[in-house]
């Protein structure tokens, strides 16, 4: 075959994808799956696609019509760059009809004006920083802000008798923006935040700020700081030094006591006060039937924790507003759909907002306590309907 | 006040034998042997799971945990060292950092595999959580059983390095290859036990430090700095220096931490650019 005959059939094989290409693509709906499938983050974008499974499994692939179809991708981390390309790629190469997962804030951020710029939707299924659903009107998020999860604490606390707080968070951004919210809502019922301290994210040391926190005699500690090993050394080192005998309360936000970590955290995080979303002991119908699903799909190596609850609403979205547009992908009938849309979550029951696109849902204050010999976020207190103070 | 002061030194010692304890096996491989083995944070690593395993699998007392995961990293290391690591002793310092990091990304995504991406859990004994009083200072009961590894460490390779046969050979093997094997050193034989043993303790020092630091499969690189940082302030080739290193990174950084927080992340930066500039072999380093 000659150069010339061999243009002439690849040139005609092309033209047969294109047309293959439409006529398969109206029988599914494709998702680009976004998300950290490797490094330090690696456990954000399995949960996020484990939560996003279990929904599938609970409620097939085709709706509409159409089956749904997960391209996965992996940022590898915190990598705005990568991101932003992986976007692209998706939906230029693979011709997504929406964005979803994101873990990371930056990641999140670097991909708004791509879904801005193509109308594709982009489903934020864990990424907290407050501003992001701004950043472009095709993003709803169906997880949290920080602002949202803090604010409930500082609230609690004062109608609980607490007068002094010291605030102790992980120095960037959701660590000041958590000191931001918890402060201004405390101070504004009237407390007094007597100190705060800003630790480092790469700190295996907390004793020096433990210590000055016990010579501070605050009468509770805010604290925040991510989930995993840096929770873990806190609550080790407050329980050594003796800051609750010395009649320091700890109320934290949940990220401390993430269900996906708790087991591990020991017996030191009992008693643990913390605001948040989400609870694995949760009890509806709802959550069972998401830890049942969750567990069948990915085993049990990985407990589920909130932001496979976010991947498994995400997924509850998109099912919804795709019924509702009968199939339809467009970027604005999609949102449009979204918009004020209501879901019955393991967590309770969420709404998109129609202003903002951001979620709106109940604030629960829970206590660690052992359940069945296993730790767990036991849900004694609530505040409903909370939208994003951050944007108010 | 002075109390204060004298917990916030004993702090920083505790914190500073940590540091020591996950350093010294790169002291010993990096130090004797000459070789650049950035992958010592797997060894660490695999001590770490070693011990947890053994822990919660097979239930043994911890001080048995603890030799177990020293035996596993140890034969982890001379099978390794038998198999890759001698093929890359004369090659240049930077194809042995290429190597031993590309060794450290497959333990990572290994270890991921293996146990999942999350935190292991690490439970202590009782009698070493908590707190006991001393002269009427609360100190740490691991934080005190830290220091106590180190003395007893520091002490033991001092003799084994200094005082024995075994010592003497391993100094002459590296100084000059050639020489000791002429002298009839089975410097193959040396190596590999030296370096078994180096391996041996990073994964004894990542079994004591899970408990602080924690333990998931980002390990080896969270904690590569602090590591080299120990290495280079102390220059290797001693096991004082790093110990004198450690102890001072350790008792700075957490007093840098208590009493101003605003810049207390980079005062151990900050000191060891000091110490650099000041000692650039590192503080017991002999020229080479």
């Amino acid at each position: 075959m000659n150069i010339k005959s061999w243009s002439r059939v690849s040139a005609l094989a092309a033209l047969c994808a294109m047309i293959a290409v439409p006529a398969f693509a109206q029988q599914t709906v494709k998702l680009g799956l976004i998300g950290e499938f490797s490094g330090p983050f690696a456990e954000y974008g399995q949960q996020i696609y484990g939560g996003m499974k279990a929904y599938m499994k609970l409620h097939g692939d085709t709706v509409a019509g159409k089956k749904i179809e997960v391209i996965q991708r992996d940022t590898t981390g915190p990598a705005p760059d990568v991101a932003k390309r992986l976007a692209q790629e998706l939906i230029s190469r693979d011709k997504v009809d929406m964005l979803v997962g994101f873990g990371l804030t930056p990641n999140a951020m670097a991909v708004a004006p791509v879904a801005t710029e193509t109308k594709t939707p982009m489903i934020i299924m864990n990424a907290a920083t407050s501003i992001i659903t701004t950043k472009s009107p095709y993003i709803v998020r169906v997880s949290m802000t920080l602002p949202q999860v803090s604010t409930p604490m500082a609230l609690w606390a004062w109608k609980n008798g607490i007068k002094s707080v010291y605030t102790a968070v992980s120095d960037y951004g959701p660590g000041l923006d958590a000191e931001a919210a918890f402060s201004k809502a405390f101070k504004a019922a009237g407390g007094e935040i007597v100190g705060s301290v800003h630790m480092p994210l790469k700190n295996p040391e907390f004793a020096p700020f433990i210590q000055r926190i016990k010579d501070a005699k605050p009468e509770a500690v805010f604290l925040f700081l991510p989930a995993g090993e840096q929770g873990i050394a806190f609550m080790k080192g407050f329980k050594e030094r003796g800051l609750a005998e010395s009649g320091i309360k700890l109320i934290a936000t949940g990220d401390i006591t993430d269900d996906s970590v708790l087991q591990s955290m020991g017996d030191s995080v009992l008693g643990l006060t913390t605001s948040f979303h989400y609870s694995a002991a949760h009890d509806s119908p709802e959550n069972r039937a998401f830890l049942k699903a969750y567990t069948e799909v990915n085993g049990s190596k990985l407990d589920p924790n909130f932001m496979a609850v976010a991947g498994y609403d995400g997924m509850a979205a998109i099912y919804a507003a795709l019924a509702k547009t009968g199939g339809d992908t467009d970027g604005d009938k999609v949102l449009a759909a979204m918009k004020g849309m209501k879901i019955d979550s393991p967590r309770g029951p969420i709404s998109i907002d129609p202003e903002t696109r951001d979620v709106i849902q109940t604030m629960y204050i829970r206590k660690v306590e052992k359940v069945n010999g296993k730790l767990a976020n036991v849900e004694f207190d609530k505040f409903p309907d909370q939208k994003d103070p951050g944007k108010m | 006040m002075l109390s204060h002061f004298i917990g916030i030194l004993f702090d920083g010692v505790a914190y500073g034998s940590l540091l020591f304890l996950i350093s010294i096996g790169l002291a010993i491989t990096l130090g004797l042997m000459n070789f650049i083995n950035l992958a010592h944070g797997a060894f660490a690593m695999l001590g770490g799971y070693v011990c947890v395993l053994a822990l919660t699998r097979a239930g043994v007392p911890f001080f048995v945990a603890l030799l177990i995961a020293f035996v596993a990293g140890g034969i982890a290391g001379a099978v390794l060292e038998r198999a890759l690591y001698r093929r890359v002793y004369r090659r240049s310092h930077l194809d042995q950092v290429l190597f031993t990091i590309g060794l450290t990304f497959m333990a990572m995504a290994g270890a991921s595999f293996l146990f999942g991406p999350g935190q292991q859990p690490v439970h202590l004994p009782g009698y070493l959580s908590g707190q006991v009083r001393i002269g009427g200072i609360d100190v740490g009961a691991y934080r005190l059983f830290l220091v106590g590894v180190v003395a007893v460490i520091t002490l033991t390779l001092t003799w084994l390095i200094e005082h024995t046969r075994f010592g003497a050979q391993v100094r002459a093997a590296v100084d000059n290859r050639v020489a000791a094997e002429g002298l009839g050193i089975n410097v193959a034989l040396i190596f590999s036990v030296t370096f078994a043993l180096g391996s041996g303790l990073a994964a004894l020092g990542g079994a004591l430090a899970i408990d602080v630091l924690g333990l998931d499969p980002a390990f080896p690189l969270k904690y590569m700095v602090y590591f080299l940082l120990v290495v280079a302030v102390g220059g290797a080739r001693t096991i004082r220096g790093p110990l004198v290193a450690a102890l001072i990174l350790g008792v700075f950084d957490v007093a840098g931490k208590y009493y101003v927080p605003e810049v207390g992340s980079f005062v151990i930066y900050a000191l060891m650019v000091t110490m650099l500039v000041i000692f650039p072999k590192g503080l017991f380093g002999r020229p080479s």
